[in-house]
């Protein structure tokens, strides 16, 4: 099996066609369909296609943490089941020091430090949380760090919202109502073109929010925001630390033996994927304009779990195409589809079935009901027929055939003292 | 973070003898004596009324957690079904006890307490074998896969256990049939009641019937055997496949009780509020060392007193929060848990 070089840069790689062929016609496909998406999204709707553009921006903040997970579970084989916490802290560092959400505080005091700078806040505040809480439980069995982050995943929210209005140290986080009126990125100029659906002019001040250019101007943002960190993610696997993180997870005795430091390395796969979190918290919080402690609760940690398992651990395209397809399912298919199912009713001559009547809510309803069901079916179907994911990295693939893999994923055992 | 890392493996390592065992049990009892007597001498009688709620709920997170050890104990798997397989116990007993003619208000007689019995073995078989059924459609085509895609699944199963809840009764609360007596007997200036009775009472004999079965029974022996060495149990002639199903029986069934007893206590529960009742229950498991069964009973115990007391003395809202934070803390310093864990060391 050739190695991609760990010398040459992300370019020169893609120009020699060293990636592998499947992850580089998935990046294909994923640049033209992001290209074009905005005008797929006018024209599929007539004209109004903004919501879809929003909603592709929203899935993009799924892509990051999923891109962030995978750096923790998919490379070093860490389980994490309490990845939220980290996109919580993020997206509350930036909702704190950019809204009037302070003055109302024992500081007396609001901050409005811009997007950018609090960006790289919200980044290293969430890498400091991930080492506080790694460096005293990474020397733990494998599952006891699952155990550990999903207390810390409960916990985090929880805090945010005692931290309201009434808590015996006043009112810093806003509680159940969470923090709104959030600024937005501003820029000092920026030149608006077809890029934008205007013609070319320059922009001054340029604020995200101005509703000319809202959401396109989100849109490009995430898709920027995700580039930068895919190509960083891609150069931190195919470098020294990304060999020993697999090295760790494929068997951590070996790679202690090997002069790895493995409690460090681990400790650096935590940290980097929460930055990763805060980072997409960060985006999160500006987007929406609004943190609430409930958009970090266990079930987004665990759907980020599923975009990484699904997609396949490990490998970086494969997980970006687990996150849109999970967001997809999550967020569209179950949406709508008590809407597909009148539809089809309709037109196979069983509209009778839309009128409720007793015992039976109308056939939109009873669909609606279904979601978890279904979802859950999605996830235990999925698993079953591919346990290793949709498009799992050729080195997991081959630990899987020759069957190592059973102990490696993450099972990873406290040194031997 | 060298000698921070350095210190904590000293500390870990001075905590894993007898010595440990002391000073952690010690350090436990020292925080609680702390914050906890003045408020005892304060006013003793409510703080004995906090003691019986505490040990009533923890008796239900003691059967909840029981499925969770011995599941994590045989194949570890962190089983996130549980807490629902805890409320479709509950969700089941309804139509049941319907069935029998009890209704809410029905006079306490010899009759009901048996055909409570008789609905609580029911139940028990019923969600114990849709639990087996699960394992070997969900779990166990996964067993040598990759250990995440069956935690996945576990939770795949989750939702399609809430779902089924959801579409079956809707998404208020549903009541339980309210049959036991509100009779309370005053007890050193707090009350006990009937029902802290029987909760605490049936726990305590479930326990102790599982503890016996599995240190006497040859099916308990396998299993013990299994989660030692699953390989090595298999050479010995041990059915496998057959322990595992026995064991996801016996836990779902527990939990079943646990919801009965849950039903008959508080009344009320909503389709998806077994899962986080899973999760503490997890974390009593984990308290008292994961695959250890009294270990997980002495858990559900410490986790129902600290609800408790938690809830009437400090932050009502910060239950939780303590609660989690008490697990790690456990992982951290000891990670074994009170008891010691069962599970090998591989």
């Amino acid at each position: 099996m050739s190695r991609p070089s760990p010398r040459s840069d992300l370019a020169m790689r893609w120009a020699m066609g060293t990636f592998k062929d499947r992850n580089r016609t998935i990046y294909t496909l994923l640049i033209i369909g992001v290209l074009l998406w905005p005008s797929i999204a006018d024209v599929t709707t007539g004209g109004s296609g903004n919501h879809l553009v929003s909603t592709a921006a929203d899935a993009g903040v799924y892509v990051l943490l999923a891109i962030g997970l995978n750096v923790v579970v998919g490379f070093a084989g860490l389980l994490d089941l309490g990845y939220a916490a980290f996109f919580a802290i993020g997206a509350y560092t930036y909702g704190l020091l950019a809204s009037g959400q302070l003055s109302g505080s024992p500081l007396h005091h609001e901050f409005h430090l811009p997007f950018w700078v609090l960006i790289l806040v919200a980044m290293f505040v969430a890498a400091a949380f991930g080492a506080i809480l790694g460096a005293p439980t990474l020397r733990l069995r494998g599952d006891y760090l699952a155990i550990v982050t999903l207390g810390f995943g409960e916990i985090v929210p929880r805090v945010f919202r005692f931290l309201g209005a009434g808590s015996p140290i006043g009112n810093w986080t806003g509680g159940v109502n969470g923090i709104s009126a959030i600024d937005p990125p501003h820029l000092p100029a920026f030149i608006s073109g077809p890029w934008f659906g205007t013609p070319i002019q320059v922009v001054s001040p340029f604020d995200f929010s101005d509703s000319n250019w809202a959401p396109m101007d989100y849109y490009w943002l995430i898709i920027l925001l995700v580039a930068i960190c895919i190509v960083l993610v891609t150069n931190l696997y195919n470098s020294r630390l990304g060999r020993a993180w697999m090295a760790v997870r494929e068997d951590e005795v070996a790679a202690a033996a090997s002069g790895i430091n493995t409690v460090a390395i681990k400790l650096l796969a935590f940290s980097i994927g929460a930055s990763f979190a805060g980072f997409a918290g960060c985006f999160y919080g500006a987007k929406l304009s609004l943190v609430s402690s409930e958009n970090f609760e266990f079930i987004v940690s665990v759907s980020i779990l599923i975009m990484v398992v699904l997609g396949g651990m490990g490998n970086i395209p494969g997980v970006i195409v687990g996150a849109l397809t999970i967001y997809i399912v999550q967020f569209f298919v179950l949406t709508n589809l008590p809407d597909y199912a009148v539809a089809f009713s309709n037109l196979v001559g069983l509209g009778f079935l839309n009128q409720s009547g007793p015992g039976w809510v109308g056939l939109h309803d009873e669909v609606q009901r279904l979601n978890y069901i279904v979802f859950g079916l999605i996830l235990v179907v999925v698993m079953l027929i591919r346990p290793q994911g949709l498009f799992p990295s050729r080195i997991r693939e081959q630990e899987l055939e020759k069957g190592t893999a059973e102990e490696a994923v993450f099972d990873v055992r406290e040194a031997s003292d | 973070m060298a000698t921070l890392a350095a210190a904590l493996k000293g500390t870990r390592t001075a905590l894993s003898g007898t010595l440990g065992t002391q000073l952690f049990l010690g350090g436990i009892a020292l925080a609680l004596a702390v914050l906890l007597l003045p408020k005892a001498i304060d006013d003793p009688g409510f703080f004995l009324q906090i003691v019986i709620y505490g040990t009533a709920d923890g008796a239900i997170f003691a059967l909840i957690a029981l499925g969770y050890t011995m599941v994590y104990g045989i194949i570890e798997l962190i089983n996130f079904a549980h807490g629902d397989i805890f409320t479709l116990g509950y969700f089941l007993a309804i139509p049941l006890i319907g069935a029998f003619g009890l209704t809410e208000g029905s006079p306490v007689s010899i009759g009901m307490v048996v055909v409570l019995l008789v609905v609580t073995a029911i139940v028990m078989v019923i969600d114990g074998g849709i639990n087996v059924v699960i394992e070997r459609v969900a779990y166990r085509p996964l067993r040598s896969a990759p250990r995440l895609a069956i935690l996945i699944t576990a939770v795949g199963v989750s939702f399609i256990l809430e779902g089924v809840m959801y579409v079956w009764q809707g998404a208020n609360n549903v009541h339980f049939p309210d049959l036991l007596p509100d009779t309370r007997i005053p007890l050193f200036g707090a009350s006990l009641g009937v029902k802290d009775v029987i909760v605490i009472a049936s726990a305590l004999v479930l326990v102790v019937l599982l503890n016996v079965f599995i240190n006497g029974s040859k099916l308990g022996k396998a299993m013990r055997a299994t989660a030692q060495d699953r390989e090595a149990a298999q050479l010995m002639g041990i059915n496998i496949n057959r322990t595992i199903a026995a064991t996801f029986f016996i836990g779902a069934a527990l939990a079943a009780a646990g919801g009965i007893i849950f039903g008959l206590y508080f009344n009320n529960i909503r389709f998806d509020e077994g899962f986080v009742a899973g999760l503490f229950a997890f974390t009593a498991a984990v308290f008292g060392g994961i695959g250890n069964i009294q270990g997980a009973a002495l858990g559900g115990l410490f986790i129902g007193l600290v609800q408790a007391f938690s809830n009437a003395y400090f932050q009502a809202a910060l239950t939780d929060v303590w609660i989690f934070a008490i697990l790690i803390l456990v992982l951290v310093f000891r990670p074994t848990g009170l008891l010691g864990m069962q599970v090998p060391e591989k």
